[in-house]
């Protein structure tokens, strides 16, 4: 009987819909800036759920090439990321490590 | 049988998903999103898009969360923080809370609401089959060399803004090197 | 079968594509003979970018040229669209790199450094911004939005001196990073509902009436969420959070980079998303633009008052600059009336304009804030008038034509866009507008005040004018009253950027 039930899009649409709100909420409740970028990376790989299961509802390869350059910009994204990161807590071992409290706001 | 990858997978998902989110120990979380990111991989099969869950898994798993896990260790937080401890007012995770579940309800509502509208349907998508086994990459490389030249020469740029941000942010320069 | 297939790829314009072409070799230049030759002399690599920013601008006029007789199109397999639109958008971000290279060279000098990666970086945003200005398509609007975002995250970061700088590079890739997810999902709910990404062919199928229901809430949400990505990227509020901290944490010149180039980026792709692609759906839209205006007006205006810090102050102003600008794009959507159309072309000249001023005020204060960028308080502008008359008078000149006054370019700006709201009957809007002015005027006011009537304790030190500022503030002062005082051969041009391609 579960065998007749085949996964449609909307369930991958939905899925996605869940993992981009998980990471959403994680952006804004974390506050640790490694764990705020990898919420990022997972609103991200909901996006290109989104786009896998739609290139094939919509029988259409451009769905999936824009999945391809959304992975060349998470790639780039994570050097550059990861780049501030290091350089902004490198310096932050010396001093105690306390939260963004320089710039007021 | 696509019931149940559908179900594994979508578990796997999730509950990485959660467990980036809600694990307070920076590896556990990194650890987390690569059980994520298969499982998506996972998705992309099933979804017969083949060339791009090779790439997600070799480029995300491989290299983005391996990144990841490089850097928390550079910098030595592996340690678990106390969540409790991080400097939030009162209002602002359950504010979080209700954004996040509230932005999933409008989705999730938009989707269902236009099952029936996704109603355009484009020249066919190939897939990996026993005769042409790489149809699927040929078909995304004619879309990436044709269409989407401009992207595609663009994204060289944005490598060489990736590769110079790096030397800009991680270049030690004389007068830092002197021990203070 | 396989080996015969042959790709034949879109047929390339190169000299269309000449202005993008000229900053990507000045780029190169810099990276390859700044890292194969020995140091360079100083300030060379400031103007080696200049030269290519202004080689690229000379390329625009001819490019305009060649448009006022042909007819806007979409090259490359229809990727980018060519028209005047984009080429007056490429000349402001041009505009831009070419002002900040120069500052941004005396500002290493200040600092004690030297190297030509920042410079890179600016040509790299440019490339960004301009290919965003021109995109003709969602996915690679994104690829330049990213291009020219991941530039600025490094620039905001690149004083490793300062941990501000840090924090300001940090918090701006945290939120970049959020708002470019929301752009992203937005154009893959675009896609899901209309099968393109292509604005030409979403305008096409959104506006077969029959084949498309109106209320499909696919696409709704999918607007929706660009919408948000845009308007983080733009600073409206209630998205502009990061923006102060930003603006006061990054290097001087870079804030006048971002808040020049950045913004006509990301305005000039809004405007043509949503009038191209989006023509058919101005009724869903336009209520979010108009909310979007009012509170960045109101609450830009209002909350630069209350700071102490001159950078925060310019950075609520550019929140209010940005709902001046929403303003032009509100009236750009009003498709029923004749001046429609106005909307387009007084939010891109106020743009062209702003950016010169921006770019000017910034490096006055960089000037005067010193090493270290330490200090930008309102404090320690007191005095001067007697300190530096001539900058003093640079500052005014600049302040007073962002409060919009007559016979500055300020006003030519403000006055268009409100026009174009007058003239599409948004006039709720335009009253809050000129509200806004009153107000903000109040904190340029504020500003002059402590310039001119208040005397410095203790500080005698004038603050040294290097000789590139010196020549990028003059320009700017120049192009400042000329415009303010003969706009016409201005606006007659930017009435030609109305048609844009594929429309």
């Amino acid at each position: 009987m579960a065998a007749a039930v085949v996964p449609t899009t909307t369930w991958y649409l939905i899925l996605a819909a869940a993992l981009f709100a998980i990471g959403m909420t994680g952006v804004l409740v974390r506050r640790n800036p490694l764990i705020m970028f990898m919420c990022i990376e997972l609103m991200l790989n909901a996006v290109n759920l989104t786009f896998v299961a739609l290139a094939t509802e919509l029988t259409d390869i451009n769905g999936q090439t824009a999945v391809f350059f959304v992975l060349v910009v998470a790639a780039a994204e994570v050097v550059v990321g990861l780049g501030i990161i290091v350089s902004i807590m490198r310096r932050r071992q010396q001093a105690t490590a306390d939260d963004l409290a320089a710039l007021k706001g | 049988m696509d019931l149940f990858v559908f179900v594994c997978a979508a578990i796997m998902v999730l509950v990485g998903a959660l467990g980036v989110v809600l694990r307070s120990n920076p590896v556990h979380a990194a650890l987390s999103m690569i059980l994520t990111l298969f499982g998506v991989a996972v998705l992309f099969v099933a979804r017969e898009a083949n060339f791009l869950a090779a790439v997600q898994v070799i480029v995300y798993a491989g290299a983005i969360v391996v990144l990841f896990l490089f850097v928390i260790m550079l910098l030595g937080v592996d340690r678990a923080e106390d969540l409790r401890a991080e400097p939030l007012g009162n209002i602002q995770r359950p504010l979080a809370l209700v954004l996040g579940v509230g932005m999933f309800a409008v989705l999730a509502g938009a989707i269902v609401r236009s099952r029936e509208s996704l109603r355009f349907r484009g020249e066919g998508v190939d897939t990996a089959t026993l005769e042409d086994a790489d149809g699927n990459i040929r078909q995304i490389a004619r879309s990436i060399f044709g269409d989407y030249v401009v992207a595609f020469e663009l994204t060289s740029v944005l490598l060489i803004v990736a590769v110079v941000g790096t030397v800009v942010l991680a270049r030690r320069r004389k007068s830092e090197r002197t021990p203070s | 079968m396989f080996a015969a297939e042959t790709l034949t790829g879109p047929s390339i314009p190169w000299f269309t594509l000449s202005p993008l072409l000229a900053l990507l070799i000045g780029a190169c230049v810099l990276m390859l003979g700044g890292s194969l030759l020995p140091q360079w002399p100083r300030g060379l690599y400031g103007i080696v970018t200049a030269l290519s920013a202004a080689t690229s601008i000379v390329l625009c006029f001819f490019l305009w040229d060649n448009l006022s007789d042909g007819r806007p199109e979409t090259i490359i397999g229809d990727a980018l669209a060519f028209d005047h639109f984009a080429v007056l958008g490429t000349i402001s971000i041009c505009v831009a790199v070419l002002l900040a290279s120069l500052t941004t060279s005396d500002y290493l000098v200040r600092e004690g450094e030297d190297g030509p990666e920042l410079f890179v970086l600016y040509l790299s945003a440019a490339i960004g911004g301009i290919v965003m200005v021109a995109a003709q398509d969602l996915i690679v609007l994104f690829l330049g939005l990213e291009t020219l975002s991941l530039a600025l995250y490094v620039l905001a970061a690149s004083n490793r001196r300062r941990e501000e700088s840090q924090e300001a590079g940090l918090k701006y890739f945290i939120l970049g990073g959020f708002s470019s997810a929301f752009f992203l999902y937005g154009i893959a709910l675009i896609y899901g509902a209309t099968k393109h990404t292509n604005l030409g062919r979403i305008m096409e199928t959104l506006s077969s009436q029959q084949a498309f229901p109106r209320n499909d809430v696919l696409l709704l949400a999918g607007v929706g969420l660009l919408l948000v990505g845009l308007a983080f990227k733009v600073a409206a509020v209630p998205f502009q959070v990061w923006t102060p901290d930003v603006y006061q944490g990054a290097p001087t010149p870079v804030t006048s980079f971002m808040a020049s180039a950045g913004k006509t980026a990301a305005f000039a792709a809004l405007l043509r998303v949503s009038v191209t692609a989006l023509e058919s759906r101005v009724d869903d839209w336009r209520p979010v633009v108009w909310v979007l205006a009012v509170l960045s007006l109101v609450v830009g205006s209002v909350l630069a008052v209350t700071q102490t810090n001159v950078k925060r102050m310019l950075a609520y102003s550019s929140i209010s600059h940005a709902g001046f600008i929403l303003l032009g794009v509100e009236a750009a959507s009003h498709t029923g009336s004749a001046s429609a159309a106005d909307g387009i072309a007084s939010a891109m000249t106020y743009l062209l304009l702003y950016t010169v001023l921006v770019i000017g005020t910034f490096t006055i204060v960089g000037l005067v804030a010193g090493r270290g960028d330490s200090a930008s308080n309102l404090t320690d502008f007191r005095g001067l008038g007697r300190r530096r008359p001539a900058l003093a008078l640079a500052l005014t000149v600049f302040l007073l034509a962002q409060a919009g006054m007559p016979l500055t370019s300020g006003f030519v700006a403000k006055f268009g866009v409100i026009r174009a709201a007058v003239e599409t009957s948004s006039y709720a809007i335009a009253i809050i507008a000129m509200l806004a002015s009153v107000i903000g005027a109040f904190l340029y006011l504020r500003i002059m005040v402590s310039a001119w009537m208040e005397d410095a304790e203790g500080q005698d030190a004038a603050p040294p004018v290097p000789f590139l500022s010196g020549l990028a503030v003059t320009a700017a002062v120049a192009f400042t009253l000329v415009v303010g005082i003969v706009p016409g051969w201005l606006l007659d041009a930017t009435r030609q950027v109305i048609t844009l391609a594929g429309r």
